[in-house]
């Protein structure tokens, strides 16, 4: 087994034993990154040198004798979405292709604090608007087991880095399944945790009563560690919930006793990709044999979840994007030129050959310089999908539409945490498909805006009703990895660590690796 | 004949609170620094930051509803309004919109000196919201620029809507100036407009009278007042406009869209706003950055029980207990709680009410005016104005010397009454030396017996003079009385 092949836990224990330096650990992700990225496209930027410098500290702070922080000297990559000091953060986006913020995200503080080593930044659809990585302004990233394929969305580069084994760890971010679909589609280990549990402190919004941080990694083991680490109360972040964050990483291989599974027939209806239902049923077995109960279950609101989803993540993200608007934050438009543009207009219209009074009427149509500063930086800064985001949000929250579908819409996620409330009191996890079909082929659904929100079916009513989802490989269809994801009632991350552990203890679906040209 | 219409005017306030921080950050709040030193990540709405409630601010408004009589909400959501504007960073403002803390409150107006009615102007709600930033337009040069200042940004602000029961520029003034009263006694505002701690927009319009009923007008805002004075001045001059108006178009509440007017203190009008086409659609939804603020019923008459006298409650008692008028208690409490604390300090000590409240606005409020200062800085403590005051009431001192020649040597000296009027060797003198005096200069100047003998008796105001040149200490007064008891008889 190579290097890399290795899992977080693995790697942390040769780091420890002095087997392993930090340095070369970091040396190691930098060549596989060198070698592959051109194809995988995972990374939107890599600071070598910073990487390796804080490696060398740390491992001369082990070679001191120092205790280490619990990620000692492993590399993390970072979805290019939150906060690093100083370091640009992009999402994805031409807007904030400069932007460099002067402060650390909660999450990226607690892994300095933890002696993780940053390496890198992922790519991800615009402001992780997106289920293919395609809307990211800087190129889409491939799927490592295929690169004429999607690796999944928005944390795509997130999963494939740990998929090509470029880094045992990464931070991705799931606001309706952008950790736990492109791990399935990638074939690695995501875990979106509770709505509460993980600081939003220093990320960059997109819908912010949906958003959560999240680790991806090999194995549930890996991403108890990491999850470890970055969880708790945050008092920046008055959505974060002050409870305990239990020791996952001591208690994830723990088997758990008696488990009942709840199996949605909604998850199995039409639609669903026979080979993927073949290996959600297989992966289902295997809990089977470990002992647990299949219990049949209904979550009848969650076909309304996509429809419910793409009113209110529109809604909140079309006022967490307007502070870019060019003043403040944010590509500003060359005004130079839009104000001779501007003047150009008013001329056209006062020398048209229209009559005066329409000529007057159409200049005082015009935009105000500010007006057009404003319109023209967006409509510069901004890709499409981030844009017809922005009009749908804009759209649901006017007068007039607002009880219709926002105020609907709000009713509905009601209804769909009430679904897992009911279904919580007889099953202990919710098990199924993380999406109806492997990876499509990139560029296959971009002319489908609604295909494409689809995507989304079995991901986005976790994010709606706040509860923890946990996805694992399970399987393969022409060489294309399979995802299972499994549902945990609030805060019980450790249950789906925990039950995710367990099937990996059975099955090396986790371990396999794809074969990079 | 009485009037052709009636004015309606309605009040909104925003009302700076006096926080240290700001309501969502830990920035200061203070007034005047230089632009843009007094923000952080939060405040200027950096990506990636969340806002965190300043509960110091909500406690301040708790305060301040419970003093206006407001129902109190037991949960209170925040929410975005959102807009477009330069000084407002995050292109939107957090504030409440369809669940107030508070609503369904009242403020009770009267004048002493019955300018207006009393009257009980009703509060729809009052709100917490943040503050936007402050955009400076330097067109010097030709240079169109605005510069940003965002020190205000997510400043605490309240704002209160009253209902529209006031019916005249003065009952609008009356409101505010019992109003700022009121704020200042919760200490919850500086309340200074110059800064900009408290602004005031105006919704009026009128009910013509008509034989047909009442016909309401268009309803106008009004912004960019001030001060009260203005705000007085303009809701008279908006009146008198729309009066005409009415006269020359017949236009009708809902006719035309409401207007925003401005007003221009110099010139002494409104002027109208630019119209914006579209009305604007702020797309207020619920803030998913903030949690509900709960508030229970315990903590409501925690506050209650907290707030201490208010203005309305201590005028009452002030003409109950010392006997003074509605004047000036009015005069008293306006002055702010330290001085009612002296005024009943002063009154509890001298025993006569009425004489410390002319003691203090005549002498002590001229002297705070004269050297700008505030009463607990003021030299003479309330014990030693009321030992004077008791030995003016006693006799031991005319009160025309207790004030010019004693009160000022307190003043400058720090001394007490007493040790004046020793060190002066002031002291009373006794009835059978008065009226030898008296005697003696009734006989010296006979043309004056005669003219009091005849009931001329302010002749005898001419021997005053005399008599203070031969002893100093007598009471101008009781010579008088003496004179004219014993000139009949001489």
């Amino acid at each position: 087994m190579t290097l890399l092949e290795k899992t977080a836990t693995e790697l942390l224990a040769d780091l420890a034993a002095g087997r392993l330096s930090s340095a070369e650990l970091v040396r190691a992700c930098l060549e596989q990154i060198e070698r592959h990225d051109g194809a995988v496209h995972a990374f939107l930027r890599v600071d070598s040198e910073r990487a390796l410098a804080q490696a060398k500290a740390i491992d001369e702070r082990r070679a001191r004798g120092d205790k280490l922080g619990p990620l000692g000297g492993l590399p993390v990559a970072i979805k290019d979405l939150l906060c690093d000091r100083d370091e640009l953060c992009t999402c994805g986006s031409r807007m904030l292709e400069n932007f460099r913020p002067p402060y650390d995200a909660a999450v990226i503080e607690k892994i300095k604090a933890a002696d993780g080593v940053l390496l890198g930044r992922t790519n991800l659809d615009e402001f992780a608007m997106g289920g293919s990585t395609e809307n990211s302004a800087f190129g889409p990233t491939c799927n490592p087991w295929d690169t004429t394929r999607i690796a999944g969305g928005s944390s795509g580069g997130a999963a494939a880095c740990v998929a090509a084994r470029m880094v045992p760890l990464s931070i991705g971010t799931d606001t309706g399944g952008s950790i736990r679909q492109p791990a399935g589609l990638c074939g690695v280990t995501g875990l979106k945790p509770t709505y509460g549990r993980v600081s939003r402190y220093g990320l960059v919004a997109f819908a912010s009563s949906l958003d959560q941080i999240g680790p991806l990694a090999q194995s549930a083991e890996d991403a108890a560690l990491l999850l470890e680490v970055i969880a708790g109360h945050d008092p920046r972040d008055s959505t974060s919930v002050p409870k305990e964050v239990p020791a996952y990483s001591k208690s994830v291989n723990k088997p758990l006793a008696g488990l009942r599974l709840g199996i949605a027939r909604e998850h199995f209806a039409a639609g669903l990709d026979a080979e993927v239902e073949r290996a959600v049923r297989e992966a289902i077995k295997v809990y089977q044999s470990l002992g647990a109960k299949v219990v049949d279950i209904s979550l009848p609101h969650g076909k309304y979840g996509v429809a419910c989803y793409y009113v209110i993540a529109p809604s909140e993200a079309s006022s967490n994007l307007a502070r870019y608007d060019g003043v403040h934050y944010g590509h500003r438009t060359d005004v130079r030129i839009m104000s001779e543009a501007l003047e150009a207009e008013r001329a056209a219209l006062e020398h048209g050959s229209a009559g005066r009074a329409a000529a007057e009427a159409a200049v005082a149509q015009l935009d105000t310089p500010l007006v057009r500063m404003y319109r023209q930086s967006r409509a510069e800064g901004f890709g499409p999908e981030v844009k017809r985001r922005i009009m749908l949000g804009t759209y649901a929250l006017s007068a007039g539409y607002y009880d219709a579908y926002y105020l609907k819409a709000l009713k509905v996620r009601r209804l769909i945490r009430q679904d897992y409330d009911t279904a919580f009191k007889d099953v202990d996890l919710i098990v199924g498909p993380v999406t109806s079909t492997p990876a499509f082929k990139i560029g296959e659904k971009s002319d489908d805006p609604l295909a494409m929100y689809l995507v989304d079916l079995y991901t986005v009513s976790a994010n709606l009703a706040g509860v923890g989802g946990i996805v694992v490989p399970c399987g393969q269809s022409n060489g294309l990895p399979i995802g299972l994801q499994l549902q945990a009632p609030p805060f019980e991350e450790e249950r789906l660590l925990r039950a995710a552990a367990m099937y990996q203890r059975e099955t090396d679906w986790h371990r396999r690796a794809p074969t990079l040209a | 004949m009485t009037a052709p219409y009636t004015t309606i005017i309605g009040l909104e306030i925003h009302v700076q609170l006096a926080t240290a921080s700001k309501l969502f950050c830990g920035c200061s709040t203070r007034f005047g620094a230089p632009p843009n030193t007094q923000t952080c990540q939060v405040c200027i709405g950096m990506p990636g930051v969340l806002p965190v409630m300043n509960r110091r601010a909500f406690e301040l408004g708790l305060r301040t509803a419970v003093a206006l009589n407001c129902q109190i909400a037991p949960f209170t959501k925040w929410d975005r309004k959102n807009y477009y504007y330069p000084d407002l960073p995050k292109g939107y403002q957090i504030s409440q919109y369809d669940l107030p803390f508070s609503s369904e409150g009242w403020l009770d107006i009267s004048d002493p000196k019955g300018k207006i009615e009393p009257r009980r102007v009703g509060i729809i709600r009052a709100h917490l919201e943040e503050d936007a930033g402050k955009s400076m337009h330097d067109e010097a040069a030709g240079q169109a620029d605005s510069r940003i200042d965002l020190n205000r940004t997510g400043t605490p602000l309240l704002e209160i809507v009253s209902k529209p029961d006031m019916r005249s520029p003065a009952e609008a003034k009356a409101f505010l100036t019992e109003l700022k009263l009121l704020l200042t006694y919760l200490g919850v505002s500086d309340c200074n407009m110059q800064e900009g701690s408290l602004r005031v927009d105006a919704n009026v319009n009128l009910h013509v009278h008509t034989p047909d009923g009442n016909v309401p007008t268009p309803i106008v805002e009004i912004k960019n007042m001030n001060s009260f004075r203005a705000v007085e001045r303009a809701l008279a001059y908006e009146a008198e406009r729309q009066w005409q108006v009415w006269q020359e178009t017949g236009q009708r509440l809902g006719q035309v869209p409401k207007q925003t007017r401005g007003w221009d203190d110099q010139a002494n009008v409104t002027r109208g706003q630019r119209h914006k086409e579209e009305s604007s659609d702020y797309r207020y939804f619920p803030e998913p950055d903030l949690v509900p603020a709960t508030v229970t019923a315990a903590e409501v008459e925690q506050v209650r029980a907290e707030l201490g006298e208010l203005p309305a409650a201590l005028r009452t008692r002030l003409e109950s207990t010392y006997g003074i008028t509605p004047y000036d208690s009015d005069v008293l409490v306006n002055q702010g709680r330290e001085l009612v604390a002296y005024f009943i300090a002063l009154a509890d000590g001298a025993g006569d009410g009425k004489a410390a409240a002319n003691w203090l606005q005549q002498d002590v409020l001229r002297e705070l005016n004269a050297r700008d200062l505030s009463i607990d800085k003021f030299p003479v403590s309330a014990a030693r104005l009321a030992e004077l005051i008791a030995l003016v009431k006693k006799g031991d001192i005319d009160h025309t010397r207790a004030r010019e020649v004693v009160f000022v040597e307190m003043l400058s000296s720090g001394k007490s009454a007493a040790d004046v009027l020793r060190e002066k060797g002031i002291e009373r003198v006794d009835e059978s030396e008065l009226e030898a005096l008296a005697r003696e200069l009734l006989a010296a100047n006979p043309k004056i017996l005669a003219d009091i003998k005849q009931g001329t008796t302010k002749a005898a105001g001419a021997l005053i003079g005399q008599a203070k040149k031969r002893n100093p200490n007598i009471s101008p007064n009781r010579l008088l009385e003496i004179c004219l008891a014993i000139a009949p008889g001489m």
